[in-house]
């Protein structure tokens, strides 16, 4: 019995920061309004849903993170994943390519084709989408520094393809920001970054309207060690940053906000994430109509991708991994995503297998047509828990907004190195506390086994890759035309000089088979380097 | 000591947090930072006469990378330095890492005392 008063009497904090009580009542919503803070799913602020009917209508996205080797290997890994009932695709980039570098690049070496897809020329991005009809399959390209030669490549893609550029759909990644501070593919400095960023939004919006052409990313910030807090408020400060550059070249709110995307992450508690959403929504929708005027409802809707949640996998006892990503599944349909991504449980080891990669993507079909997930639209919308966390949340976030604000702005947050050491010591911290068992993590300090090796069947490198993209590069650049290279590179260092938007000069140089090392080198001509701040 | 990232590898969580505990277990810890090249972390490590130098990779590319700084280590003459590894390393390839002559191999889950008792133990601290 003692035992019993024990549990009861301690105290549950989430990471938040928001301590938990054992029972919510109505005592605890009776502030809640529900027309100004609840509302319809639809509605503006938009907390329970930014569609009416939800996954009644249409379920969820389904695009799992995919790509390595060669372009002609990840085709056919897209086109079988399509025919698993996969929905969209989302693309794997190897790192070289990540940071604008060719196949036959010294500093390339070992990494070709390791962690993704080479891409080297426009002929790699046209061979890995043979046979996929762009118009019909959404595309999101995990690509960052390097973001507006990729959408110069795949709109050429597109367009001999046939397809026109207003029905091309997709989103490239393009969050440099949140590189600085997490996952690290970065080239040039901050400022020009965001300007290429601007550059890209400014030019999808004549010209490819259903195009996303930025994704901010919450999800490497929490992966980085952020609370879920910290996630949505670093986010939301760092879409503020791109909207308002793109504000300053003369496009209207309205013009553009309707295609911002986010990326979040989805492990820890399950209360909390499904709240931290609800209230991002609803804050998101304020921040935008109040603070950007903005007229048309769809400019507040906060659009995302959720589901995927690595720091939350574990390398011992892989397998229980597949139990944790049914799991953020789940909280990513309670939570209202637009598009689901699952982590695969072999991700702690290595890119996912052809057999971890199905299972995510049955695990979501299996949510989707065998729970009632699509029944009925926000199913926890009313709880006294849930609303009440939901505002508790909300507040938390606009504080941490606050706190970056006072800094001088994320920009100079990032710049500084702040906002890379405030998480990096909270992922010490979270580490001490799986060390000392106070955060339990099954099979890491809990139900531990003794001897596990447990063998699993990890995604093969192949070291050919390299031979076979150094060898397509060289013939590319013995067949085309140099003399039509360089005039493009030197039109897009002028422009890169001037104000001058890149992307018609991007397009030239790619359909000119210039390669993606050549034209990030000029880029890094005109722009410099990011100089990392390292202090501890 | 030195923490280092090097290659094209933006993984830093595990050689940040890494770096703070021996930090706060009162050793003296420089981090590189990014995108480092096997020649710049030997140059700070000759630079910085530090008594270990720690590698993380993550991407899968650290049998290479961990061979071209062993060599560079033994030309320089500072083959007595200590090697740590961490990162994503399979339990296949600790076999060959040893082989190279890296000291100890740490890999994602390993235990931050661990560490800290392996360098104390082989410094002498």
């Amino acid at each position: 019995m003692k035992k019993n008063n024990a549990e009861e009497q301690k105290t549950v904090v989430l990471e938040s920061g928001i301590e938990v009580k054992p029972v919510y009542g109505p005592e605890d919503t009776k502030d809640l309004n529900f027309e100004g803070k609840i509302g319809h799913p639809g509605e503006y602020p938009f907390t329970r849903g930014i569609h009416p009917l939800m996954y009644r209508k249409r379920p969820w996205t389904m695009r799992q993170y995919s790509g390595f080797g060669t372009p002609k290997e990840t085709n056919e890994r897209f086109i079988w994943l399509l025919e698993q009932g996969q929905t969209a695709l989302n693309v794997a980039f190897d790192l070289p390519t990540q940071l604008g570098l060719d196949s036959d690049d010294s500093f390339a070496e070992e990494e070709v084709g390791r962690v993704g897809m080479a891409i080297d020329t426009l002929e790699d991005l046209e061979e890995a989408f043979v046979d996929i009809p762009i118009d019909k399959i959404s595309t999101a390209l995990t690509i960052n520094p390097v973001a507006s030669v990729l959408l110069a490549m795949y709109l050429v893609v597109a367009e001999k393809q046939g397809i026109p550029w207003d029905q091309v759909r997709g989103t490239t990644q393009n969050d440099i920001l949140k590189e600085y501070i997490g996952r690290g593919t970065w080239i040039f400095p901050v400022e020009p970054s965001i300007r290429l960023i601007g550059d890209m939004v400014e030019f999808c919006s004549r010209n490819v309207p259903k195009f996303n052409p930025f994704s901010v990313c919450g999800y490497h910030i929490r992966e980085s060690g952020a609370t879920p807090i910290q996630e949505m408020a670093y986010a939301f400060e760092i879409a503020i940053t791109y909207i308002q550059e793109v504000l300053s070249r003369g496009l209207k709110i309205d013009d553009f906000a309707g295609r911002i995307a986010f990326n979040f992450d989805i492990h820890g508690n399950i209360w909390e994430q499904v709240a931290k959403f609800r209230a991002g929504r609803r804050l998101w929708a304020k921040i935008i109509k109040e603070r950007f005027g903005a007229k048309n409802p769809r400019s507040m809707t906060l659009r995302m991708i959720a589901g995927g949640g690595g720091g939350g996998l574990t390398v011992q006892q892989p397998e229980n991994n597949i139990v944790r990503g049914a799991y953020y599944a789940l909280i990513s349909a309670l939570s209202g995503t637009q598009t689901m991504a699952l982590c695969s449980y072999d991700e702690a080891y290595t890119i996912p297998s052809k057999k971890a990669a199905l299972i995510s993507l049955r695990t979501m079909q299996i949510l989707a047509d065998e729970m009632g997930l699509k029944d009925t639209v926000d199913p926890l919308g009313g709880s006294y828990y849930i609303e009440w966390l939901t505002d508790q949340m909300e507040k938390k976030i606009v504080e941490c907004m606050q706190k970056v604000e006072d800094m001088g702005g994320i920009v100079k947050a990032v710049q500084e190195g702040h906002i890379q050491r405030e998480v990096s010591h909270q992922a010490y911290l979270r580490e001490k506390k799986i060390q000392s068992g106070e955060i339990p993590k099954i099979g890491v300090n809990k139900y531990v086994m003794a001897e596990e090796r447990t063998e699993i069947e990890l995604h093969p490198f192949n070291t050919k890759v390299a031979e076979e993209q150094k060898k397509k590069l060289g013939r590319i650049k013995a067949e085309r035309n140099n003399a039509g290279v360089e005039e493009a590179l030197i039109g897009l260092k002028e422009a890169a000089q001037t104000e001058e938007n890149v992307m018609p000069h991007m397009l030239k140089a790619v359909k000119s088979y210039a390669t993606l090392g050549e034209i990030t080198k000029v880029l890094k001509e005109v722009f410099g380097e990011f100089k990392e701040p390292v202090g501890l | 000591m030195v923490i280092a990232k090097p290659g094209l590898d933006g993984h830093d969580v595990g050689a940040k947090v890494v770096a703070l505990a021996l930090k706060d277990a009162g050793m003296e810890v420089i981090y590189t930072g990014l995108h480092r090249t096997i020649e710049e972390i030997v140059k700070t490590a000759l630079e910085e006469d530090v008594d270990v130098i720690g590698i993380s990779i993550y991407s899968g590319a650290h049998l290479a990378l961990s061979k071209k700084l062993m060599d560079r280590l033994k030309n320089m003459g500072l083959a007595d330095k200590m090697v740590l590894i961490g990162g994503n390393i399979p339990q296949k390839d600790v076999s060959t890492l040893q082989e190279y002559g890296v000291d100890g191999v740490f890999p994602v889950g390993s235990n931050l005392d661990d560490i800290i008792d392996f360098i104390k133990k082989r410094i002498g601290a």
